[in-house]
């Protein structure tokens, strides 16, 4: 595991029952680049997401996390069954049980690493501030006692967690709007506003699950800017599912294809639009029979 | 809106015709026909009573609703139901004046109302504390809780046990109930707040009726439907009996005659201290970190997650909030019947404070005061009606959920200025 890659998911097998929706996935996301992963409808992008942010527990393989400089697995935090060796390491088995019993989704975010989701999931009854102060937990002042007495340290860490939560709005372009309940906004303004909302965790990486849909041509064009501004300013590795394929091609670095499971090719942007076999994936094959959609 | 509109009082005698009509029917066999032994008789002059102050209501009412005034007000009231509003940056309630004032008043109650009066509104301060806890559980995080019983009465008996037991008086008991009551509220919380929504409510059923079950049935220990004698509080040490057995009584030290009514004056006193002192926290609360999560929480549990939250220890710390604040309620409960039994954590006392919480509205404060006042001071002053006290209750409910679904005040949230913006 190198420094350079942010993100390496090794040989990431997911079953639901009997059926296979990932299989044998394995890709490395640069530190600082903007990845896209591509693929037809039911290809199991979002799948290969919830696994990397710790929402679904991947069947078998690996995913290591460098980031805050640590590497983390995710599948590890998440709670892994006991296995026999443990019952003779006490180091090991409380490990295990540490994370089986306090583990979760939490802990992945935690470790530098946020995401939005396909349908918005912003706190509606809250305001648009609220939302992205409550993004900041675990970076102001938690303490009971010195909330309730609104102490001088708490004062100043709330301030702070305000200042950078403004300082995201403008970045989203969402000032005017600080006062408004998440729930009244826009179509567009709420998915700008959720991506604020990932980055006020203070990630490394970031995964978007399909931000431009719904968007208009003009709102893509400033999605990909901010996109832009999120890699180049704040050094954030941007990880990204999109059918906007005008906008991925634009931005990404570095593609990813998957189909049926599987990573069909990899690569930088020309490689991928030239690949035969993306385009059979996407527009279907004459000759190749074994892909069909 | 601004057309000027005269009454039209053709419209209003028939919607008062229509509303005596139905007044009719509705009280005429209820009302008008009384069982006597295997006869019954009429009274007809009640019905007609009750049928003319329908009509002249409801002649008044539609009369209203004609005027400018009436007209703003219902187009007001149609378009609260949306949610809660954001309140602008810097915003000062014109209402501050009154907590001083309700403090004032407040202060005054032991000292001019009669005995009856003041145990009233014990009871009522009571369900204050009760309605407070289970609000911070169910309107702000979001967790129905069904058995909320289970802490009160944790409170309740904690005070009768732990003074029988060991000694304990009401002062030391005051923070160790609350403390205890926290602690069942953990031991519940963590296995079960994995789950949620329809799950978690039927657990914490159980876990109320579990508790209510253990002290039927448990009688060696806490003498089972009989009920255990709770100690009154004291002041400095001084008893408010009218002989002690050891040290002196709170009358023969201030040498002032004897009244029965010292003692519910300083639980009162206590109370009020009390219920001031967890509106305060609760105030500040949902201002913090964790109020926000929360309320983060009651919207969207999966976005919690992904942002970091723990959302095991968020429910459980609202879990133990909201309990402990439950087992304060049973403390005081306990002192002011001077005698608790298990027949008084009844499911139905769930849902009274379930019920005050949704009237007074999710999350809202100032609402569950109201509603915890409503839902206690009524059935008192309502007596007279005796056996039509729960249909009234009833009828309430369903009436409030009509006008508004979303409890009697609204919820308002705090405005931030703007500010320049830093990243650090």
């Amino acid at each position: 595991m190198s420094q350079e890659n942010v993100l390496a998911v090794e040989n990431l097998v997911m079953h639901f029952g009997g059926i296979k929706a990932l299989n044998d996935v394995t890709f490395n996301i640069k530190r600082g680049s903007v990845s896209a992963l591509i693929g037809p409808n039911g290809a199991g992008k979002t799948t290969v997401f919830n696994c990397l942010t710790g929402f679904y527990k991947a069947t078998g393989g690996k995913i290591i996390l460098s980031a805050g400089g640590k590497e983390t697995s995710i599948i590890k935090v998440l709670g892994e069954p006991f296995q026999m060796t443990d019952f003779f390491s006490p180091v090991a088995f409380f490990s295990r049980l540490k994370y089986k019993m306090f583990g979760g989704s939490h802990l992945v975010n935690r470790a530098g690493l946020s995401r939005t989701f396909q349908n918005i999931r912003l706190f509606k009854e809250m305001s648009v501030v609220e939302n992205l102060l409550v993004a900041q937990h675990m970076r102001v002042n938690r303490s009971l006692i010195a909330g309730i007495l609104n102490t001088k340290g708490y004062r100043k860490s709330e301030e702070e967690a305000l200042e950078r939560a403004f300082y995201w709005l403008g970045v989203v372009d969402l000032v005017g709007s600080a006062n408004r309940l998440a729930g009244e906004l826009s179509y567009g303004q709420q998915r700008r506003l959720e991506i604020a909302r990932a980055m006020c965790t203070n990630p490394e990486i970031v995964c978007l699950d399909e931000p431009a849909a719904g968007l208009n041509p003009s709102e893509t064009e400033a999605l990909t800017k901010m996109i832009r501004v999120l890699r180049d300013q704040h050094n954030t590795t941007v990880l990204l599912i999109e059918h906007d394929m005008g906008m991925v091609m634009d931005i990404s670095d570095y593609i990813v294809v998957l189909d049926h499971g599987e990573v069909i090719a990899k690569g930088g942007p020309d490689e991928i639009k030239n690949n035969p076999k993306v385009i059979a994936a996407y527009l279907g094959a004459e000759e190749d029979e074994e892909v069909t959609l | 809106m601004s057309q000027s509109v005269g009454i039209n009082f053709k419209k209003s005698s028939i919607d008062a015709l229509i509303a005596g009509f139905m007044a009719l029917i509705l009280f005429g066999p209820i009302v008008g026909v009384v069982l006597d032994g295997y006869s019954f008789n009429a009274e007809f002059d009640k019905v007609a009573w009750m049928v003319l102050v329908v009509i002249i209501g409801r002649f008044a009412m539609s009369s209203f609703f004609q005027t400018e005034k009436g007209i703003a007000m219902a187009f007001r009231y149609a378009n609260s139901n949306d949610g809660a509003t954001v309140l602008p940056p810097g915003h000062k309630s014109k209402m501050v004046w009154i907590i001083p004032l309700v403090i004032a008043i407040g202060l005054l109650v032991p000292f001019i109302a009669s005995k009856y009066v003041l145990t009233v509104v014990i009871l009522g301060l009571i369900y204050v504390l009760l309605g407070l806890g289970l609000n911070i559980v169910v309107g702000l995080a979001g967790l129905l809780d069904l058995g909320f019983v289970g802490f009160y009465a944790i409170g309740a008996y904690g005070l009768a046990l732990g003074y029988e037991n060991l000694g304990l008086g009401f002062w030391s008991m005051l923070p160790i109930a609350a403390l205890m009551a926290a602690i069942a509220g953990a031991i519940l919380g963590f296995p079960v707040l994995r789950m949620h929504g329809d799950y978690l409510a039927i657990v914490t059923l159980g876990f109320g009726e579990i508790i209510r079950l253990v002290l039927t049935n448990w009688a060696s220990f806490t003498h089972g439907p009989n009920g255990v004698s709770a100690p009154m509080p004291t002041f400095f040490g001084l008893e408010f009996t009218r002989r002690s057995r050891d040290g002196s009584t709170f009358h023969e030290f201030f040498n002032i005659p004897y009244d029965s009514a010292y003692r519910y004056m300083f639980i009162y006193i206590v109370l009020f201290a009390v219920v001031w002192a967890v509106l305060f926290i609760k105030h500040r609360l949902v201002k913090m970190p964790i109020g926000r999560a929360w309320e983060a929480l009651r919207e969207d549990e999966i976005a919690c997650r992904s942002l970091g939250l723990n959302h095991v220890l968020v429910k459980l710390s609202a879990f133990m909030l909201g309990a402990s604040t439950g087992g304060l309620a049973g403390v005081f409960f306990a002192t002011y019947q001077g005698f608790v039994n298990p027949s008084s954590f009844t499911f139905f006392e769930s849902a009274l404070i379930l019920a005050i919480v949704v009237l007074g509205g999710m999350g809202s404060t100032l609402g569950v005061v109201i509603a915890a006042f409503c839902l206690t001071v009524l059935p008192e002053m309502l007596r007279e009606f005796a056996e039509y006290r729960v249909l009234m209750f009833g009828i309430l409910m369903v009436v409030m959920m009509i006008w508004k679904p979303r409890g009697i005040v609204r919820v308002t949230r705090t405005g931030f200025a703007a500010r320049k913006g830093v990243v650090k």
